[in-house]
């Protein structure tokens, strides 16, 4: 199910959480919403879900071209994951699970057989099968965070919202997870929004990136395009690191070639500062020579590195071959 | 020299800091509590229970439990709602809520007594209607149950507050987006989360309501068998110079603090246990 948000604006008394906000997220689609902490898209997913009201006379959002602005977050059929999973602590792992069927009105609630036949669904889907009887606290950060995805998902939702879904997990845990999550997504089909701050996350998870700011979008597309094709200073800087140089031109550290200072093509000539390597990778710190104010960043192999057999203090020359200027 | 961890005292200050410790308990709480039960026995065990089994102190039992039973379980509905209130939403006047909630602690007792008689006392606000309508509150049991639901207002949402607060509604709203009710986030939520802290509230809010002295003193009038609570009858017998007989009925109310001590301590240990296994 698509959902269409229609220009949606939010203020918290003088502070404007949501500009003007329109978007679009195709069924069955995979989407992030990503950006720095007050950008407005936890906002922005709450509003969606329900759980806030947009400003009286602002926008509308849509489920698959209905309206549900004024449906009520319970009645929408949205699965929502918090970020910190909000479980029911002094309930088992299949109560949670299960919660949202036991309160369904009786006309509506599925026999007793069929509520315990759904919870084991989903604690193989989950793959958190014999856990049932555990309780939330006995349990590891990765797995709270699938209980709470198969509660969310056990009320058959026609969307997933999860906000900061790996956010308290650590690295380990939280590469796993993403992936799992991408396959998860993959098998489930279900219209996705998650919202985070972490832009490796969003590139990798996700069909379609939201890139937001000061309650602004600043830009939507595919991971392959917001990377490739920043369109604002922002957007470039966010999105993985970047050297900016005194002209206002973007240059990612990977794209700038090591050579010689007397070879050909020589754009700028600089001393080694700092000299990284760690594995293959090498990085290189250049400060540039005749008056130019701040460091660049150079990821080179360490094969070319060592071939070159740069030291900390040498004078080496450096080729920009792509230049892109923005605002 | 026998090792010593860095973070411990030596022998000598931590010996002189608990026997100062325990001499202050003692001489503070232990020695009085001791001595209503020596005093209320002196003259032996019938006297003590014929102190107990007079028409006034049964009536003055009866009209403490009485106030209790009223004022516990309103100041429980009221509690609830107030902290629900103010913990689960922002709004405007929120602070100057949570400030009212705790006026019956910050004003006397007597103060709170006498503000009941000035509104409804003979000569006082609405005096004058309520004589021409027939009815009596002030020096009367509608009086006392009046200022004991007054003082012992705030236990329960004083307690239930900062626990909520610090639970925070994500999952309220966790229930919420499951599509609970607002009675069923309430029952199978909220309220299996707070349910020791309610407790806790409870208990010390009934403490309070059969206790309470001041505010129920100004009140009541002191007509024996009629207006006198407990407490109110201990003094009375003690004016009367009947000390075995005082005693004897602070005995009740001390029992009562040490029912409320043992379930209290109860009460944190069970939900500590609870807690720890938690996180």
């Amino acid at each position: 199910m698509s959902i269409s948000i229609q220009s949606i604006h939010k203020a918290f008394g003088n502070y404007t959480a949501l500009d003007d906000i329109s978007l679009e997220v195709p069924d069955g689609s995979l989407t992030a919403l990503l950006g720095p902490s007050g950008s407005g898209k936890t906002t922005l997913l709450r509003i969606v879900a329900g759980l806030e009201c947009a400003d009286p006379g602002s926008g509308r959002i849509l489920f698959h071209g209905k309206d549900v602005s004024e449906v009520a977050a319970g009645k929408r059929g949205v699965g929502f994951v918090f970020q910190h999973y909000a479980l029911f602590k002094h309930m088992t792992i299949a109560q949670n699970i299960a919660f949202g069927l036991d309160v369904m009105p009786f006309a509506q609630r599925p026999k007793r057989a069929e509520i315990r036949q759904r919870v084991a669904e989903l604690l193989h889907l989950v793959r958190l099968e014999g856990l049932d009887k555990r309780r939330p606290h006995e349990l590891s950060g990765g797995q709270r965070q699938r209980v709470a995805l198969a509660r969310a998902l056990a009320i058959r939702p026609k969307v997933l919202l999860l906000d900061e879904p790996f956010g308290a997990l650590d690295a380990q845990v939280r590469k796993e997870l993403r992936r799992w999550l991408r396959q998860f997504h993959d098998e489930i089909n279900l219209t996705t929004l998650f919202v985070t701050h972490d832009q490796e996350e969003a590139l990798e998870l996700a069909d379609q990136v939201v890139v937001m700011r000061n309650a602004r979008i600043e830009q939507t597309g595919t991971p392959q395009q917001i990377y490739d094709e920043p369109r604002t200073s922002f957007v470039y800087e966010f999105l993985g690191e970047v050297n900016k140089l005194p002209d206002g031109r973007y240059i990612r550290p990977h794209e700038i070639e090591l050579r010689f200072a007397a070879e050909e093509g020589v754009d700028v000539t600089g001393r080694v500062s700092h000299l990284f390597v760690a594995g293959p990778f090498a990085r290189v710190s250049v400060v540039p020579e005749h008056g130019r104010r701040g460091e660049l960043e150079i990821w080179a192999s360490r094969d070319q590195v060592e071939e070159m057999a740069l030291a900390n203090g040498d004078v080496i020359g450096l080729h920009f071959p792509t230049l892109k200027k923005l605002t | 020299m026998p090792h010593r961890c860095p973070t411990t005292e030596s022998a000598p200050a931590r010996w002189l800091l608990i026997g100062l410790a325990l001499l202050l308990l003692s001489l503070f709480l232990l020695l009085p509590l001791l001595a209503v039960f020596v005093e209320a026995f002196r003259r032996g065990a019938e006297v003590f229970f014929a102190a107990l089994h007079t028409d006034a102190a049964l009536s003055a039992v009866r009209l403490t439990l009485l106030a209790a039973a009223i004022s516990v379980p309103l100041n429980t509905v009221f509690g609830l709602a107030a902290a629900w209130a103010v913990t689960k939403h922002r709004f405007r006047g929120r602070a100057l809520l949570i400030s009212l909630i705790d006026l019956p602690f910050a004003v006397s007792p007597v103060i709170a007594g006498l503000v009941w008689v000035l509104l409804f006392g003979a000569k006082g606000w609405c005096g004058p209607w309520l004589a021409a309508h027939d009815l009596k509150i002030i020096f009367d049991v509608p009086g006392i149950i009046l200022a004991t639901v007054f003082v012992t207002f705030p236990f329960v949402a004083r307690e239930l507050i900062p626990l909520m607060e610090a639970q925070g509604n994500d999952q309220e709203l966790a229930a919420v987006t499951l599509g609970a009710s607002g009675w069923q986030m309430f029952r199978r939520v909220t309220l299996p989360n707070i349910k020791w802290g309610l407790l806790y509230g409870v208990l010390l809010c009934n403490a309070r309501a059969m206790g309470e002295f001041g505010a129920v003193s100004v009140v009541s009038g002191h007509i024996r068998g009629k207006t006198n609570t407990l407490p109110l009858h201990v003094e009375v017998l003690y004016n009367e110079y009947q000390f075995s007989a005082a005693f004897a009925c602070a005995t009740l109310l001390a029992l009562l603090a040490l029912v409320t001590l043992g379930l209290k301590s109860a009460v944190e240990q069970i939900s500590h246990q609870g807690a720890t296994r938690r996180t």
